[in-house]
This record gives structure tokens, C-alpha cells and sequence, in this order.
């Protein structure tokens, strides 16, 4: 028998990663027979022995590991100097509340956007960076005014800025000139000029004219307000500030098998349940890692697992995993007592005490632990 | 166009503001208005606001004119002698009282030596930026400000001498130092606020060292000698009231010695102290739970079944020495209430000995509880023979920074060696060189170092110690008034779980938090365990899930709903619950308690 049949017998007891392992392992080390057998059976206790045991209050433990080290946090929210160049994101406390309570919207969203190898270099990147960033037109002029005598806007072209961003005048102007408008837009020389279809506009009008043109979408995925390049050990890539996953995966030159959006919804939406989890799980880790704190990331899969059992995705709280526990006194326990006694009277419903906090409540031994079984002596003949 | 308000109402308008502000202020200072009028002209606002009412907080400012105070040597000198004083210098408009608007438009400059052009004020001396408390701490431009902070809230908390006719005041709670002393390092706020009669600390020798590790962590090793001599003694004094009440119905209570049959009468011991009149005599020693003033009540409901013939009515509300307290019964004061009931005040004096767990603190915001008393012939001594009365452990100092506390230290020595008091006012101190100077004057080194002896094995130590002198506060957190534990006790009526607060000799409660430690342990048992102090045992229909009635009279333990009494089950539960219980009832909500047997 082979090593690698042994190893692929023990299916029940190993998981896949720890079975590649040590195939990976023997090769490397080139080991052979009693070697092997020595190996795999040290594993395999090892791995058992690492196991938490039957009643083990996981939950309880995760809980803690978690939330004692996130008090430290509140106190530590400095900004890591030059990081990411400007792209300022959420972190510490406020970030890891957000991606438990699972919140529709988030703070700062971004999203990690892994490019295709012919674009691994820093002009493939920000070729890139610029088809995903939303360029408007604020941010290609140096100056604005409206022209009193002959009614109209102008805008001086900030021509380090279009060099930048990739695009040049008669883009920038057709750009302005597509879908319904009230006006026409003029390239004379360094200067844009804006001529309303209406000719008896007031000041006023024009002002708010003036405003709203400068807040034309010209380039790039509406809601990325930022995409900077980054480069580490010779990969590069883009982060960006304000998601939109779907539209971005589309873009030329981005690796859609690797890109991702840092909240867990939008991951949801476009790749499925799974990704979610793991944007939960990695997300969660990061942050709590970024604060200097070390946590085991198996407490964090216990939450991110929680969070996404039942396919979609819920908060850790009222409304979610706490708001949906089966017994009646663990969720008036919690919060909003009256709420929870009166529809569970009026449905009639039945608490069986399984869990801990209802056994609390009544006296009983909680079942985890010590608590888990009950010996029970039957003399013979009884029955 | 300026509007003119007069205690914040309107009085008039202005065209010349400031020229008008300037007017009123000259003739304040004149002498023709008085001297507690403010005034400031709010340019934002547009507006002069003068304010003359009570309540406003001011200071008194040192006038300056043209770069010059206004306050002369010459003034000075007149005040010495006794031709000047304080009216005539606000008369004169020399100083003036500020309140805390008209400072927004002032310079003040804070000593005499930085006035310039540009000035209007300066203060009396540069300590007055300090409140009270925090000027009476010593060298406090040596220490981190924080630790100003810490001294001057624990100068508040300290024993002292705070009234002289203590003897005759009825305080609920007071506390006298036995022997008190003023401080030999002062400030001359000490002075102006007449502390040295009412001192609050003691002058006591203190050697920075690590002495068999009881003083780690902040604590103190105190010379139990030292203690027996009367260091830090103090003495508790608590005034017990009782008053005679008058209820509806002519019924009063009574103040006497309870006759047996009284309900709750307490054991014969309890009253033992009393004499005739039913209150114990001054100079009586009393133990806690020993009645002070021996009361009965009429019964709070009258006519109901409450009422038995035959025997007294009446139930015991006797003022019993509070739990954990005893002392000396040091007064007794008889009175009326404005509603003419009598009314008995008796205060119970308690000596106070130190102990390990009292708190000290320096005049620093040096704070530690006795760690260790240690009797004299076992505590290190110089060649002269002189013991520490504390030991300070020296990792108190680095980290906090009160180099104050270390000049206190030298000086209080030369205070000690010459007699004298040391200053050491806020920027005014008497000057570190000279100090170390005088103390090497006096024979010790100009470091206050010394060689000191092992005291348990006469031993030189390797080291040369830092020892001085420095005034010790006893702060009013002890031992004695914290101490508590509890295994069985009181329980509240309820939910019969246990009582609250030491007072009360309650239980500790394990919370929340300290719940989820036992369930993330697995200790499921040891938590039921902890959880059962309301553990009772209730029949329970299992037909209809609620909690049976016992019928003592009838025999029987019957449903209240079917009426029936098979189907009865004893269910052990905690007594809350079954609160819980009752409480749904009685909002409609019938919760039914599935029974299953166990086996």
C-alpha cells in the first residue's frame, strides 16, 4: 500500500488541506516506510487531539476571544501613515462592528482589484485604474466661472490632471455632450465652455447649471471615487475606495478570479454565499490583526459561519442570529422582552430548554460542559 | 449703535462703547461705584454687559499702568506696618476684583518681573493659578501635573482636625486625627488659609527602599512602634438618631427597653447596655448589632388578623450599632423635632488604630495602603539609631515623576534639623541649592542619603538609602470600613436571593460576564451551584403546568386550575423563576411547565 493510499484512507480523520500536507511533506523530505507510518500517525493524533471536545462551549470561547480583545481597540484608531496613498478605510472597532452587524451599507467600502498577468506592470495598472476610477469634471479643470456678459460657463482645463487620467480634451467634451442636457458643450482652447440651449437663463440658473455640469460622470464605474496602484513584491494592483464589483469585474485587464469587494453583501450578491463567508471571515481577521491583536482565526470562522448557515447573510444581534433563537426565554432574555412573550403566548409556542441562557433562567444545569450528560443508573430488574 | 445691559437687562444704548466701558471702570476705581460691578464690552455681540449680582466667581487682580504695577514697595512696606490693608488697596484701585468676563479682555501677566507694555493685570503671586488644595501641595512646579491633581483631590479626603468643638457636634459620619501636626515643608497658602488649625497629616520619616517585598505594588511597611506611639491613630465618630413618632390613631412610639414579648425582640444581650430610660449612657462600649435606642412601633396595620389579644401589639424598631462597627458611646443628646416628637442622638466613638489595608497618600498623589507592620527592633536604622517610620518602595518615584516629593523629602529633613518650616510655595520655593547645602550643614549628605542597617541582621546595606522626612496624610478609605465576606445571610423577601452591599452584609454578585466564564469553562454544575441561592422546591399540575397550592389547613397540595390534587410533582427551580412565572400570569400569558420524569 502506497503512502498515498494510507493517507487518502484516512478521509474520516483528516481534512483535505492536512492530507495534501503530508503528502507534500513526504515528498519533500523524502521519507520512506516506517518514517511514513510514524508520520501519519503522529498527524492524525495530533489533529485529533486538537479538536475541541464534544461540549465544548465554542461559542462562548469565540465570544470572548473576540470581544475582550476588541475593547483594547476602542482606545487605538490611529491612521498608518502613507498606507495605500490616501485611500483612508475604516478600521479597528468601527470596522469590525460593521462586519458583524452585516450593515447594508458600509462606512468606506473597497474593493482589491487583482490584475491579469499582460497588465502586471505599473502602466498596465494604471491604465486600469484609470478605466475604473469615475472621473468628472471637477476633478479635470482648475477653475470655473460663469460669464456674465454672454451667459454662459467656463472651465479652465487642468491639463496635468488629463494627463493623469488618460483622457484627452475631444473625449472629455463628447463625453459632456452625450444623453439629455440643457446645453452645449465647447472646446476653445484651454477652456471649456458650457453654452445654455435656453437664452434667457438668470445668474441663478446658471450657477446651479454651473454646479450640476461639474458633477458630470465623464469616465470610469460610477461609485469608485478613488483607484490607487500598489505594488508589492512585483504583483501589482489596484485598491479602490467605493465598490461596484459587478462592473468592475467586466474592465479590461482585471482578473476576475481573484478580485474582490471588502463588503461581505456585495459579495453576497455577485459571487454567492460562500465568497460572503469568506469576505466575513477575512475581512474580520484582517481588521483585528491590523490593530497589532492576535486572535485565532477559527474563532472568527465560527462567527462568519454563524453569520451564513442558512445561505444568506445575518447580523450577530437583534436582528439576526440573536432575533432567531429557538428558545422564547433566551430572546427576551436579550432584548425587547414584551415583543418576544406576547407572540410567542399568542402562537403558543414551546421552549424545550436546549440551550444555556434559558437554563439559567429556570435553575437547571446548562449543557455544555459538565452539564452535557446525565448518568443514569437503572438497576437490573426494574423494568 | 451698543446696547447696555445691567444684570442681563436692557439699559440703555451707546454710541461710544468703549470710551463708555473705559468711564465706568475709572470710576470704580474712584470709588464712585462699587467695586463689585463688572463690566466688558462685547464686540461679536455688540454689546456692553455690566453685571453687579451675586454669584459670579471673582479674583483679585493687581493693577497695570504703562508697563508698571501699580502695587509699589512703597505700598507694601505701608501694609506691613499696619497704616495700609486689603480695603484700602480695592479703594485705591490698585487691585481689583475680576470676574470671569471682564478677564476675557484683560493680559494678565503672571509675575511682576514679565509685565510689559501690552499688560492691564498682574497677579498677586503666580500661585494663584492654583485652586486651594492644589497650592497647599509642596513644590508643585516639580511634579507632573497630573500628580498635582491626584494630591490635591486626596488632600480633600484626608483625617484631620476639621472643627474644634468636634466634641459637640452631632455629624452623621466624622473622623478626628489623634495627633495631628502642620506640615514642616508649607506653602503660604497653608498660611492664608490658617491651616495649622486645622492640620490634617503627620511629619514622619521615610526611607525609600524595598524591605522584604511587603511594600510592593504602592503598599507601605509602616513601624508598628510607630503606630503604638499614636502615628496615624484616628477616631470614627457615627451619630445615631431615633426619633419618638406620632402615628394616626394616637398611637406613638415608645422609647424604652422592649419587653419580651415585642415582636422581633432582639436577644436579651442586644439591650444589655441600656440603662432605665431605654438609651445607652455615654462611656459604654458597644459591638455592633447592640441597640443603641431601645424603640417600639405600634403594628403597621391595625384590625387586620395581625392582631392577637393578650399580648403587646407592638413590633421593635430599636437603633442598633450598624454592622461591623463598634466603638464607645460618646454622647448622648436629647431634643425635640419642629413637629415637638423627642428626639435622641447618640454618637458612638470608635478608636481607629492603622492596620494593614489602610490608606496613606503624600501631599504628592503618592497613594498606598499598609502592606506590613513591622515592629521597630526589625526595621533598618542609621548609626544614630534612627528608624523609618514608613517605607516607601522606590519604584513609587520614577515613572510618576514627583521630584517634588523627593524635595519635600530634603527639606522636611532641614526643616526637622533647624526647627523651622520649610516654603515651598509654587515658584517661590526656597532654593534646592541651599537646602542641600544646610542639610550637608547638618552633618548628612547633600543627596539625603544614608547608611542604613539591616534592622533583623545588623548587616550594613550595600547601598546608601534615600531618607527624609515627609508629611503623610491617613485618608479616609480603611480597612475597617470595607472589609466584608459572606457565606450564609440575609436574603430579600422578594425573590429571596441574597441582599445587596456590605452594608446590608449582601452577597457578591456573579454577573453577567462572570456567568459566561463558567459556561466557557464547562463548569455547567459548579454555575447551577452558584446560581442556587434561591433554590426552593414548588408541587407543580402536570396536567395544567402550574405551580400547585399547599393547603396547610386542609392537609392537601391541590391544582388551582383542575382542582385535583393527583398529577402533583415536587419541581426544584430558582424562586426568580418562578416569578417569572407569576408575573406572566398576570399579563394573560399562561406558561405552562411541561413535566417529564427524569428517568
Amino acid at each position: 500500500m502506497s503512502y498515498k493510499e494510507k493517507i487518502d484512507k484516512l478521509e474520516e480523520d483528516l481534512p483535505k488541506r492536512v492530507r495534501d500536507r503530508l503528502v507534500e511533506k513526504i515528498e519533500e523530505e523524502d521519507l520512506s516506510g516506517q518514517e511514513i507510518d510514524d508520520l501519519i500517525e503522529n498527524t492524525t493524533r495530533e489533529y485529533k487531539r486538537c479538536r475541541f471536545e464534544s461540549g465544548e462551549a465554542i461559542g462562548v470561547v469565540a465570544a470572548q476571544s473576540i470581544s475582550e480583545p476588541a475593547t483594547q481597540m476602542t482606545m487605538r484608531t490611529y491612521h498608518v501613515a502613507g498606507s495605500a496613498q490616501g485611500v483612508e478605510i475604516t478600521q479597528g472597532l468601527p470596522r469590525l462592528i460593521e462586519i458583524v452587524d452585516a450593515r447594508k451599507t458600509i462606512k468606506t467600502p473597497s474593493m482589491d482589484v487583482y490584475l491579469k498577468e499582460d497588465y502586471q506592470n505599473e502602466e498596465g495598472a494604471r491604465e486600469v485604474a484609470n478605466e475604473i476610477r469615475e472621473t468628472k469634471l471637477i476633478d479635470i479643470i482648475t477653475e470655473d466661472r460663469i460669464d456674465l456678459l454672454n451667459l454662459i460657463v467656463e472651465f479652465e482645463i487642468d491639463k496635468e490632471a488629463m494627463k493623469n487620467i488618460g483622457m484627452d480634451r475631444e473625449e472629455a467634451i463628447s463625453n459632456l455632450n452625450k444623453g439629455r442636457r440643457k446645453y452645449e458643450a465647447e472646446l476653445d482652447g484651454d477652456v471649456i465652455k458650457i453654452i445654455p440651449k435656453d437664452d434667457d437663463l438668470s445668474v441663478r440658473d446658471l450657477q446651479k447649471m454651473k454646479n450640476k455640469v461639474m458633477d458630470k460622470h465623464l469616465k470610469g464605474i460610477k461609485g469608485i471615487s478613488q483607484a490607487v496602484v500598489t505594488e508589492k513584491q512585483g504583483r501589482w494592483n489596484i485598491q479602490t475606495l467605493g465598490t461596484n464589483l459587478k462592473k468592475v469585474l467586466k474592465v479590461k485587464g482585471v482578473d476576475p478570479t481573484k478580485t474582490v469587494s471588502g463588503d461581505p453583501r456585495e459579495m453576497e450578491k455577485v459571487f454567492g454565499i460562500e465568497a460572503c463567508r469568506n469576505t466575513a471571515l477575512k475581512e474580520g481577521h484582517k481588521t483585528i490583526k491590523e490593530q497589532g491583536l492576535d486572535v485565532d482565526i477559527r474563532h472568527m470562522m465560527l462567527v462568519a459561519d454563524t453569520m451564513t448557515v442558512d445561505g444568506e447573510l445575518k447580523a450577530i444581534g437583534r436582528y439576526g442570529i440573536a432575533g432567531e433563537k429557538g428558545s422564547v426565554l433566551a430572546r427576551a432574555s436579550f432584548e425587547v422582552t414584551v415583543r418576544h412573550l406576547t407572540e410567542a403566548s399568542i402562537h403558543g409556542e414551546v421552549d424545550n430548554l436546549t440551550s444555556t441562557v434559558e437554563n439559567v433562567i429556570v435553575n437547571q444545569a446548562v449543557p455544555v460542559g459538565t452539564g452535557m450528560y446525565d448518568v443514569v443508573y437503572k438497576p437490573e430488574g426494574l423494568e | 449703535m451698543t446696547d447696555v445691559f445691567l444684570n442681563g437687562k436692557f439699559a440703555g444704548i451707546t454710541e461710544e462703547p468703549k470710551e463708555l466701558v473705559r468711564e465706568l471702570k475709572e470710576k470704580r476705581r474712584n470709588g464712585e461705584i462699587p467695586h463689585d460691578f463688572n463690566m466688558r464690552y462685547n464686540q461679536d455681540e455688540e454689546n456692553i454687559r455690566v453685571n453687579t449680582d451675586s454669584g459670579r466667581v471673582r479674583r483679585p487682580l493687581v493693577r497695570v499702568e504703562d508697563g508698571e504695577s501699580l502695587l509699589t514697595e512703597e505700598h507694601i512696606e505701608k501694609v506691613e506696618e499696619g497704616e495700609m490693608n486689603w480695603s484700602d488697596l480695592i479703594d485705591q484701585g490698585i487691585i481689583e476684583w475680576i470676574d470671569a468676563s471682564e478677564e476675557e479682555d484683560l493680559l494678565v501677566a503672571s509675575k511682576d518681573d514679565e509685565i510689559n507694555e501690552k499688560h492691564t493685570h498682574v497677579e498677586i503671586h503666580p500661585a494663584n493659578i492654583l485652586g486651594i488644595n492644589a497650592s497647599l501641595v509642596p513644590f508643585p512646579e516639580y511634579n507632573r501635573g497630573d500628580r498635582i491633581s491626584y494630591g490635591a483631590k486626596m488632600i480633600g479626603q484626608t483625617l484631620g482636625f476639621y472643627s474644634a468643638n468636634y466634641p459637640l457636634r452631632a455629624d452623621t459620619k466624622s473622623n478626628i486625627l489623634a495627633y495631628p501636626q502642620t506640615p514642616l515643608v508649607t506653602t503660604q497658602t497653608e498660611e492664608a488659609v490658617e491651616l495649622k488649625n486645622h492640620p490634617a497629616g503627620q511629619n514622619v520619616v521615610v526611607a525609600l527602599l524595598s524591605y522584604k517585598g511587603f511594600n510592593i505594588e504602592d503598599a507601605l511597611i509602616v513601624n508598628k512602634n510607630s503606630v503604638e506611639r499614636g502615628f496615624a491613630r484616628s477616631y470614627f465618630f457615627r451619630t445615631y438618631d431615633a426619633e419618638r413618632q406620632r402615628y394616626s390613631g394616637g398611637q406613638e412610639d415608645e422609647i424604652s427597653i422592649p419587653d419580651k414579648d415585642v415582636r422581633g425582640y432582639r436577644s436579651e444581650k442586644a439591650y444589655s447596655h441600656l440603662s432605665e430610660d431605654g438609651i445607652v449612657p455615654p462611656e459604654v462600649s458597644l459591638e455592633s448589632g447592640n441597640v443603641i435606642v431601645g424603640k417600639t412601633s405600634p403594628l403597621r396595620f391595625m384590625g387586620t388578623g395581625d392582631f392577637v389579644t393578650g399580648i403587646q401589639n407592638r413590633r421593635e424598631t430599636s437603633v442598633t450599632v450598624r454592622h461591623g462597627e463598634g466603638g464607645v458611646a460618646d454622647k448622648v443628646l436629647l431634643s425635640e423635632t419642629e413637629n415637638g416628637n423627642k428626639l435622641v442622638k447618640v454618637t458612638v466613638r470608635e478608636q481607629r488604630v492603622p492596620e494593614m489595608g489602610d490608606k496613606f497618600a503624600t501631599r504628592h498623589g503618592q497613594k498606598g495602603v499598609i502592606g506590613l507592620l513591622e515592629p521597630e527592633e526589625d526595621m533598618p536604622f542609621t548609626r544614630d539609631g534612627i528608624t523609618p517610620d514608613v517605607i516607601l518602595n522606590p519604584h513609587a518615584i520614577p515613572s510618576r515623576q514627583t521630584v517634588g516629593q523627593i524635595l519635600e523629602v530634603l527639606s522636611g529633613k532641614v526643616g526637622a534639623m533647624d526647627g523651622r518650616k520649610v516654603d515651598a510655595t509654587a515658584f517661590s520655593s526656597e532654593n534646592e541649592k541651599d537646602i542641600r547645602e544646610r542639610l550637608r550643614d547638618c552633618g548628612f549628605r547633600s543627596d539625603g542619603k544614608e547608611v542604613l542597617y539591616n534592622g533583623t541582621t545588623g548587616e550594613i546595606m550595600e547601598a546608601e538609602i534615600f531618607q527624609g522626612i515627609v508629611y503623610y496624610e491617613k485618608l479616609k478609605h480603611m480597612v475597617s470600613n470595607k472589609l466584608h465576606a459572606r457565606s450564609r445571610g440575609p436574603v430579600t423577601l422578594l425573590t429571596k436571593q441574597p441582599t445587596e452591599g456590605r452594608a446590608k452584609e449582601g452577597g457578591l454578585r456573579l454577573g453577567e460576564m462572570e456567568k459566561d466564564c463558567f459556561i466557557g469553562h464547562g463548569a455547567s454544575m459548579t454555575l447551577k451551584e452558584r446560581f442556587s441561592s434561591d433554590k426552593v422546591t414548588l408541587p407543580v399540575c402536570k396536567k395544567c403546568g402550574v405551580i400547585a397550592v399547599e393547603d396547610e389547613t386542609r392537609g392537601e397540595t391541590r391544582c388551582p386550575m383542575c382542582k385535583d390534587s393527583d398529577h402533583i410533582e415536587d419541581v426544584p427551580m430558582g424562586y426568580a423563576f418562578k416569578l417569572l412565572l407569576d408575573e406572566l400570569k398576570s399579563m394573560t400569558i399562561y406558561p405552562k411547565l411541561n413535566i417529564e420524569d427524569s428517568v
